[in-house]
Parts: C-alpha cells; sequence; structure tokens
C-alpha cells in the first residue's frame, strides 16, 4: 500500500481493464482526464488486453499466465500503473506474483506489482486530489467491490473523494460490506446464488433511495446495474471515475 | 494400531517441515491488566451478565449466607467435600439451619443414584477468579470430586477476592503446574446454557442450572 | 461423476427455494457477525491476536510429528491410553472395539465433528449399540435424522416449531410445547438418565497439548463434562492436527474461538483433562482412550500450501460471514464440513471427483479469510483448489486432480487466452462485439438475463477511444 507524501510521478501508465474496454469506455476516458488534469502524461499501451483474472480464478492457470505474460512487457520502466478497478488491480499486484512462481519472468512480475495502483488510492494517496464541485446536489451509494476492500484495502479512499465532493451526499445501505454476487464466472456457473445475492443488494440499496448507485469496479457495477434496470429502478450507475470528471469538469 | 502409528508418523516426516516463527510472544494477552479493585468488578460483571448469581460478603460471613440462600432456594440437601476449608466451615452453620449436608466422602459408585436425582446443590472451594473473561478457575481434587460442582442443579463456589487474577495466562502462571497437570482441570464462567432452539438464549441444560458464586473479601 | 456437482447443484436450488432456510440463515449469521464484532471491539488487539493464533498453529504444525509423539508420551504417562487411525474405518474399529470389551451397550456422545467424519453413531447403532448425541442441537438433528447444518449449531436450520413437532413425534409422553425452555427442560431430563446410565462416553478434543499430556474442551451445555466424567470409560477422537505443543499456547486460541465462534468471552466450560481417575480420587472415568486420526490430514500436511488448512480451530467464523453459506445453508455443500472451511478441506479429505465442485461457489469475496482467528488464506486455498480440480498433475498433492475437468469448458479457456495473448486477435473481437450494441442472450447470458438486462457493449472500445483521441493531440 501506498503511504501519504509518496513523490508525485510525472507519468503514469493506464491498464484499463477489458470489461472497461467493452462496456464502459466512458470511465477509462475519464481517468485518462482526470489524470492529465493533474499535469500527468497518461500512457495508454495499445497491446493491453485482460490481467487474466477470469482464467485465474477458474483454475485455468497456464491459460491465465499466457494472457498475463502478454500484459507483462508493455509498461517498461518504473512509472506507476493505474487501474480503474480494484479487483483487476489486485490481480496485478497480489496475484501475478503468485502466477508467475518458478517462472523466468517471475522478477518482471514482482517489479510490475510493486508499481500498481488502485484509481481510488492513487487519487487520494498519491495526487492527494482536491474536487470542486459544480454539480447539483445528489444522493449517491457507493459500492466497494470485495477485492478492493479486502485485497487492496481502498475502501476508504473512494468514501473520501466523495466526500470531498460539495454537494454529493453518501448514503448508507444495509450490508454494505457483503459481496454483490458478480465474482466473474460465478454469475454464470452459480446463477441462482448470483441472483439472490444480487437481488438482495438491489433492495437494500434502493431502501436507501439514491439518486446514483457508484463504485470503482465495472463487474459489480454491470451486475448491481442490470438488475437494478431490470427491475425498473430509477437509480443510475456510473463509475467513479465518470462521476468524477462530469462533477468537476467546467 | 502400531502400523497406523508408524505409518503416519512416517509420512508426517516425510514432509518438509515448514518455517516457524521464532517467538511466540504472548505480549498482547499480557497487557490485559486491571487493578484489583477493577478486577474485582469486572469479573463481577461479567459472571452477572450471564445470568451468575454474585453475593459480595466477608470472609467469616459467607456460610451464614450461604445457609439463608439455601433456604430462599428451597435447598433441602446440599453436598460438600467434609475435608477442605470451605466444607468445614460451611457444614455447621447449614445444618443449623436444618439444611441436610451430604458429603462426597466416598466413591460415586456407592451413591452415584442420590448424588444424581436427590441432591439440590452442590458447594466447592475455587482456585482462583479470571477477570478478562469473568471466569472461575475450579480444581477438583480427591477431597472435592468433579461431580459435585457438576451433577447438582445448583453450584455454589466460595471465591476469594484476592484470588482473582488478570487473565487465564497469569493464573496459569501462578499454579506453576509445569508438565503435570492435576486430572481435572475447570474454567467455569456462569451456569449452563444453550441457543440451539433458534438461537433463543436459555439457561440450565445439562450442567448446573444455576451458579452462585460467594466473592469473599 | 458429474453426479455430484449437479446433485451440488440440486441441493443448492432447494435451499434457494426454500424460504424458512432463507430466512433462518439470514437470521442466525446477521446475528452471530454482530455479536462476534461486539465482543472484538479494539481492532489492533485483534489482529495481533490472529498473527499469535496463527503463529501457534503454524508452528505446531511445523513440528507435529514430534508432538504427536510427545503428546501420546504424555497421555500414556498420565494413565490414558492412546489409539492411531489412519482411516476412518479404523477408527470405528477401534472405538467398537473399546465399547465391546466393557459389555457397553450405550454410548452417550458430546459433540465431535471428527465423529461425524467417521459416521460412527452409524457404525455402532449397526453393531448393536446404542449412540446418542447429548448436545442439544446434535441432539435435535439425531432426533430428526438429520446431519448437522453448522459445525457450531447443528440445528440452526431448524425453528422452535419444527423442533417442538419433532419432540411430541420422536418422544414418548411429551407434550406439544413451542417454549424453549421447556423444550430444554425436556432434553435435560431426558439426557440425565442417559449420562448416568451410559457405559461409555465419547468426546473431541479442541485442543490436545502435548507437553502436559491434556485434552481440552470447551462447551456451554455441560454435557461434555457429564460425558466425560461420568461414564466409567472416555473416549475422545481427534484429527491428528489438533496438538499444540504448550499450556501456555491454548490460551491466545480460547481467546479466539469462542469470540470467534458465537461472540462470547468464553464458553461456559473450559475442560482440561489429563487422564482417568487417580488413586484416592472419587469420579472421573476409570480409563481414557485418544484416538488419532489421518483420514487425509496427512497428505494435506505433505504440501506446505495446503497444510495451512490444518491450522483450522474449527470456530464456523468463516460460514457466519458467508453470503453463499447465509443462503443456501450447511446442507447444501453434502459434506461434513461446510461453507468456506468445508470447500477447502472436503476436496482433500473426499478428492476432487466427490468434492471439487464445491470450492466454484465461491465469489472469492474474502469475508472468510478475513476473520478467520488463525489466518487461513482460505481465498487463496479456493483458488488452488479450483486449479487442482480441472488441471491433472501427477505431482499434485490430490490423488484425482483433475477430476472436474470437462473438455467444452477447457475449450473455451483455451480459446479466451488465444484472443487475450494475442492484441490483433483481442482487437478484431473486441471491435466485432461492439458493432452489436447488444450481445445475443445465449448460453451463460441466459442465466444472466433472467435477472438482469444483458450489459451493453460500448459503440468504441477503451482502446479506440484512446487511439482517437492519441492522434487527434
Amino acid at each position: 500500500m501506498t503511504e501519504q507524501g509518496t513523490a508525485r510521478p510525472r507519468r503514469v501508465y493506464l491498464f484499463g481493464t477489458c470489461l472497461i474496454d467493452l462496456f464502459f469506455p466512458d470511465a477509462g476516458v475519464d481517468t485518462v482526464r482526470l489524470l492529465e488534469r493533474e499535469g500527468l502524461e497518461v500512457i495508454f499501451p495499445q497491446g493491453q488486453t485482460c490481467c487474466g483474472q477470469p482464467a485465474y480464478n477458474s483454475g485455468y492457470h497456464a491459460e491465465a499466465r499466457a494472457v498475463a505474460r502478454q500484459q507483462l512487457g508493455l509498461f517498461p520502466g518504473d512509472d506507476p500503473v493505474i487501474v480503474p478497478s480494484g479487483s483487476c488491480a489486485s490481480m496485478l499486484k497480489h496475484h501475478y506474483p503468485d502466477l508467475f512462481r518458478g517462472e523466468p519472468e517471475l522478477a518482471q512480475a514482482r517489479q510490475l506489482s510493486a508499481r500498481v495502483y488502485e484509481l481510488t488510492e492513487f487519487l487520494v494517496r498519491v495526487l492527494d486530489l482536491r474536487l470542486d464541485d459544480l454539480g447539483p446536489p445528489q444522493k449517491v451509494a457507493l459500492h466497494t467491490n470485495c477485492h478492493a476492500r479486502r485485497e487492496m484495502g481502498v475502501a476508504g479512499d473512494a468514501e473520501r473523494l466523495l466526500d470531498r465532493l460539495a454537494h454529493v451526499e453518501r448514503v448508507p445501505f444495509e450490508r454494505q460490506t457483503e459481496c454483490c454476487g458478480f465474482g466473474g464466472t460465478f454469475a454464470v456457473k452459480h446463477a441462482p446464488i448470483s441472483a439472490a445475492m444480487v437481488g438482495d443488494k438491489v433492495t437494500a440499496i434502493s431502501a436507501a433511495a439514491p439518486d446514483l448507485l457508484v463504485g470503482g469496479d465495472c463487474g459489480c457495477l454491470m451486475n448491481i446495474g442490470g438488475a437494478l434496470e431490470r427491475g425498473g429502478s430509477p437509480i443510475r450507475v456510473q463509475h467513479i471515475a465518470s462521476l468524477l470528471w462530469e462533477r468537476t469538469d467546467g | 494400531m502400531s502400523a497406523a502409528r508408524d505409518t503416519i508418523l512416517a509420512r508426517l516426516r516425510a514432509a518438509a517441515p515448514g518455517a516457524t516463527v521464532a517467538a511466540r510472544d504472548l505480549a498482547v494477552i499480557e497487557a490485559q491488566q486491571w487493578s484489583a479493585q477493577e478486577r474485582s468488578a469486572r469479573l463481577v460483571r461479567l459472571l452477572r451478565a450471564v445470568n451468575t448469581e454474585v453475593h459480595e460478603t466477608g470472609a467469616a460471613a459467607w456460610p451464614a449466607l450461604l445457609a439463608e440462600l439455601c433456604v430462599a432456594k428451597g435447598v433441602a440437601r446440599l453436598c460438600l467435600a467434609p475435608g477442605t476449608p470451605v466444607g468445614k466451615a460451611a457444614a455447621p452453620t447449614l445444618a443449623a439451619a436444618g439444611i441436610e449436608v451430604v458429603a462426597y466422602d466416598r466413591d460415586v459408585e456407592a451413591w452415584k443414584e442420590e448424588l444424581f436425582f436427590a441432591v439440590d446443590a452442590g458447594l466447592t472451594s475455587t482456585v482462583a477468579g479470571i477477570a478478562e473473561t469473568g471466569s472461575l478457575l475450579v480444581v477438583p481434587t480427591p477431597d472435592e470430586p468433579r461431580l459435585l460442582s457438576l451433577a447438582p442443579p445448583i453450584h455454589f463456589a466460595v471465591l476469594a477476592r484476592a484470588a482473582i487474577g488478570n487473565t487465564l495466562l497469569e493464573v496459569l502462571r501462578r499454579q506453576a503446574y509445569g508438565d503435570a497437570l492435576p486430572t481435572n482441570v475447570l474454567l467455569i464462567s456462569g451456569p449452563s446454557k444453550t441457543a440451539d432452539i433458534e438461537q433463543t438464549l436459555v439457561y440450565g441444560v445439562h450442567g448446573p442450572k444455576q451458579l452462585v458464586v460467594l466473592l469473599t473479601d | 461423476m458429474a453426479d455430484a456437482s449437479r446433485q451440488f447443484h440440486e441441493r443448492i436450488q432447494q435451499a434457494l427455494d426454500d424460504p424458512q432456510i432463507r430466512a433462518n440463515f439470514r437470521r442466525a449469521m446477521d446475528g452471530l457477525m454482530h455479536k462476534r464484532a461486539a465482543v472484538f471491539p479494539d481492532a489492533d488487539e485483534l489482529e495481533r491476536l490472529r498473527d499469535l493464533g496463527a503463529a501457534v498453529r503454524r508452528n505446531a504444525l511445523a513440528r507435529l510429528p514430534d508432538l504427536l509423539e510427545r503428546l501420546e508420551a504424555n497421555c500414556v504417562r498420565n494413565g490414558m491410553q492412546v489409539h492411531w487411525a489412519e482411516t476412518v474405518a479404523q477408527a470405528n474399529a477401534i472405538v467398537l472395539d473399546i465399547v465391546r470389551r466393557h459389555g457397553g451397550k450405550s454410548v452417550i456422545k458430546g459433540k465431535s465433528m471428527v465423529s461425524e467424519e467417521m459416521e460412527l453413531n452409524h457404525h455402532l447403532q449397526a453393531h448393536g449399540i446404542e449412540a446418542l448425541e447429548s448436545d442439544l442441537g446434535e441432539y435435535i438433528v439425531q432426533l430428526a435424522g438429520e446431519t448437522p447444518s453448522h459445525i457450531i449449531m447443528p440445528a440452526i436450520h431448524k425453528n422452535t416449531r419444527q423442533i417442538a413437532e419433532l419432540f411430541v413425534d420422536k418422544l414418548d409422553g411429551v407434550e406439544f410445547t413451542a417454549d424453549a425452555e421447556q423444550l430444554t427442560a425436556i432434553a435435560r431430563n431426558l439426557l440425565r438418565r442417559k449420562f448416568y446410565d451410559a457405559d461409555v462416553g465419547l468426546s473431541g478434543v479442541n485442543f490436545a497439548i502435548a507437553e502436559t499430556g491434556t485434552l481440552v474442551l470447551v462447551e456451554n451445555e455441560g454435557n461434555g463434562r457429564l460425558t466425560t466424567t461420568t461414564p466409567n470409560v472416555h473416549i475422545a477422537v481427534t484429527g491428528i492436527e489438533k496438538v499444540i505443543e504448550t499450556l501456555e499456547e491454548v490460551t491466545p486460541l480460547l481467546s479466539l474461538l469462542p469470540r470467534s465462534a458465537t461472540g462470547q468471552a468464553i464458553t461456559t466450560y473450559v475442560n482440561l483433562i489429563s487422564g482417568p481417575r487417580r488413586p484416592g480420587e472419587r469420579d472421573g472415568p476409570r480409563e481414557v482412550h485418544l484416538v488419532l486420526l489421518d483420514n487425509g490430514r496427512t497428505a494435506s500436511y505433505a504440501d506446505p500450501e495446503t497444510r495451512t488448512t490444518l491450522q483450522c480451530i474449527r470456530c464456523g467464523a468463516c460460514m457466519n460471514h458467508c453470503p453463499v453459506y447465509a443462503r443456501i445453508g450447511g446442507h447444501a455443500y453434502g459434506t461434513v464440513y461446510p461453507g468456506p472451511i468445508g470447500e477447502i478441506l472436503s476436496p482433500q479429505l473426499l478428492g476432487c471427483d466427490q468434492a471439487g465442485a464445491l470450492p466454484g461457489a465461491s465469489t472469492l469475496c474474502g469475508a472468510c479469510g478475513e476473520v478467520c482467528p488463525v489466518r487461513i488464506p482460505i481465498p487463496k486455498m479456493l483458488v488452488r483448489m479450483r486449479r487442482e480440480a480441472v488441471n491433472r498433475d501427477p505431482a499434485s498433492a490430490f490423488r484425482d486432480s483433475g477430476a472436474q475437468r470437462r473438455l467444452g469448458e477447457a475449450a473455451i479457456w483455451k480459446a479466451w487466452a488465444r484472443i487475450h495473448a494475442t492484441p490483433g486477435l483481442y482487437s478484431l473481437v473486441t471491435r466485432t462485439a461492439t458493432a452489436f450494441k447488444k450481445l445475443p442472450v445465449l448460453g451463460p447470458l441466459k442465466a444472466w438475463s433472467s435477472v438482469r438486462t444483458p450489459p451493453r457493449t460500448a459503440g468504441k472500445t477503451l482502446h479506440q477511444r484512446l487511439a482517437a483521441r492519441e492522434r487527434q493531440s
């Protein structure tokens, strides 16, 4: 984990994640905008694809490694790698060293892992982002991805960012720390359990009556957002990068 | 089956032993420290929180209090250990109050039916109290057998305030058992209870229904 | 046997469809989580205690063969008899033999998950010996002819009314009452006579102390003490992993176990047994036997990663905090040990064919690992189990690794890897996908779409958007 007062870099890489690539590219573009506005140069190596987590979590480690190997060489040097997803960030940071144990790329994987940041972690602890909130008053519920919370330890960072938006009220909801039921392939392999979990999550969020559900992980947002929409809820979902940009861009 | 023993140990030894942590630092437990007054108050509070009846009394006054409590609770027959200081102190006062004193001075086989079904209460001494968890350290002896604090539906226990330690660790260290413990060592922290029926807390299951602590100066 | 996997899914669906299971477990798990949080108010103390608990367990495991020998020597010195069993069949035979040698007709049991592993009651009953559970939750479950659904609260799936009806149905001369106190009193009176009459008492072991030759048992009801004090013979069964070295080391574990399990500072009774009745003593069993069971633990031990599973002190905190367990309950897993610990332990005890599907019933949310008092890396182990389940590897700790591998799924992941390891291919596939706003609702998307609107692809991928942005600048 980073510490307050880590030196501000001039340049960072963006690891966009496959879900953002396909379904939420705005979140990726808004991440770049936020970072560039802070004076950073943002590099997006076009050869990147996916961190490999889906295969890794399914036990197909050789396949995960093949994909992970492809990512390793794309971020040369010492610049930080920013990831707008807690679960993908954790894959790169905490699981790549395991994945490459006993492999020739282990040193390279470790070197990469050491400079991976989840987005909100970077915005708060390295950039200490100041936010001038130009948006209308809004009630926002925050959902934190389980890996973001328990592996990356960044739940507090997203909360801090939202609290820095003067016209945003963060509303709590029941069983806030419980998993939303996405779990990647779990949503497909154990669809009935996943449905029960997301159903409860939707009930809890709806009871708090926010205008918007915000989160740092698109898997969760797709899961909860899809269920909210299916149930006819007026509550929208948005990636935190997009919320921050939308409310602070003049 | 020594063949099984040999196989199991051989399999375990065939594996790499694994790293050990250098020192087992018990500091986090040793850090639990209270003043004598706080210890006493904490013990009483924790015991009462789980339905233990606690009476604070004088070192000489407790037998009379015990007799009163027995009368109030309808205890007609109380079992005690006649050879212990606690047993010796209580017996005459109880008898004077009209309570039948049953001595646990024979092997259980000689009177098991009576002990299980015709004794209303048992009286024991205690070795120590533990403030951290609200517990009594009770160590059965040949004079004060195991079933005395278990079979009768009411267990009266006498605890001296000065014997209350901070933690189980501290109390065990004081006892300095080394590598040989008595046959049975007990921590008792309340009357028996269960929450197995839909999480409803019920006191008085298989062990004593009531635990009454006489906390003496 | 794709059957085991299919049956697992069926049991899950059954549980999800049962409103009472859903309600009982939700309420119970919420209660247990709150109680645990309340009894660990100091986050720093908790983490230090967990470090200590993990160290005690790891160190003991690192020296397991030596500690087992020391335990045996000191137990024997204390007058106990020690038996070793590689398999549950051997363990059952040992217990049966002891009971028969004493002409025993009935065994009264304290709570023991190892005895569930052994299916001991069934074995004894098949040989004409009554095996009666005395822990109230186990007693209820036994009356109902079921198995426990939680390792600490076996009857958690039943509500009071069901228990009341069960008592009336199965017990002679019992009037209907839905009052928990009265039901408990019925059980107390009935079982009191059973404790009194039993020839043999059988218990589990929470911790076995090598340096003193001591068995440590924790409980709230008093049935454990009665089981181990009243009958002439006490048999204690345990897995070989429960040994720790010193008396002092048991204190952090005694601090962690009740607090993690039920949110109690301590259980009503902590019972340290160091031998049978000594000369001069007036009660206690004449014989104490300790049965040490392997049943796959030596295989877990062989691999340093799977060995961490053996650190478990059977508190149940992992299942109390698991969002999946809270919704499907214990019986859905179909194994002696349910929940997160069950998902990593069962494939090790039963193999990948029988239990290899279990680790998939998890989102890897990590709630379990966060509360494990001895820091078992459960999520990491779940991923490890998944890897074992779908990759045949002769060097694997598992004799039937790869038993869950399916050609179809393996082919999908190979194709997925090919696409994602080849930027050109990936670009082609993603651009094609984004050309269609909506993906066809087939296969996996069908299950998704039953409760959610299907995901919509963006017009342009992030790769395309950023490339265009780059060109403009």
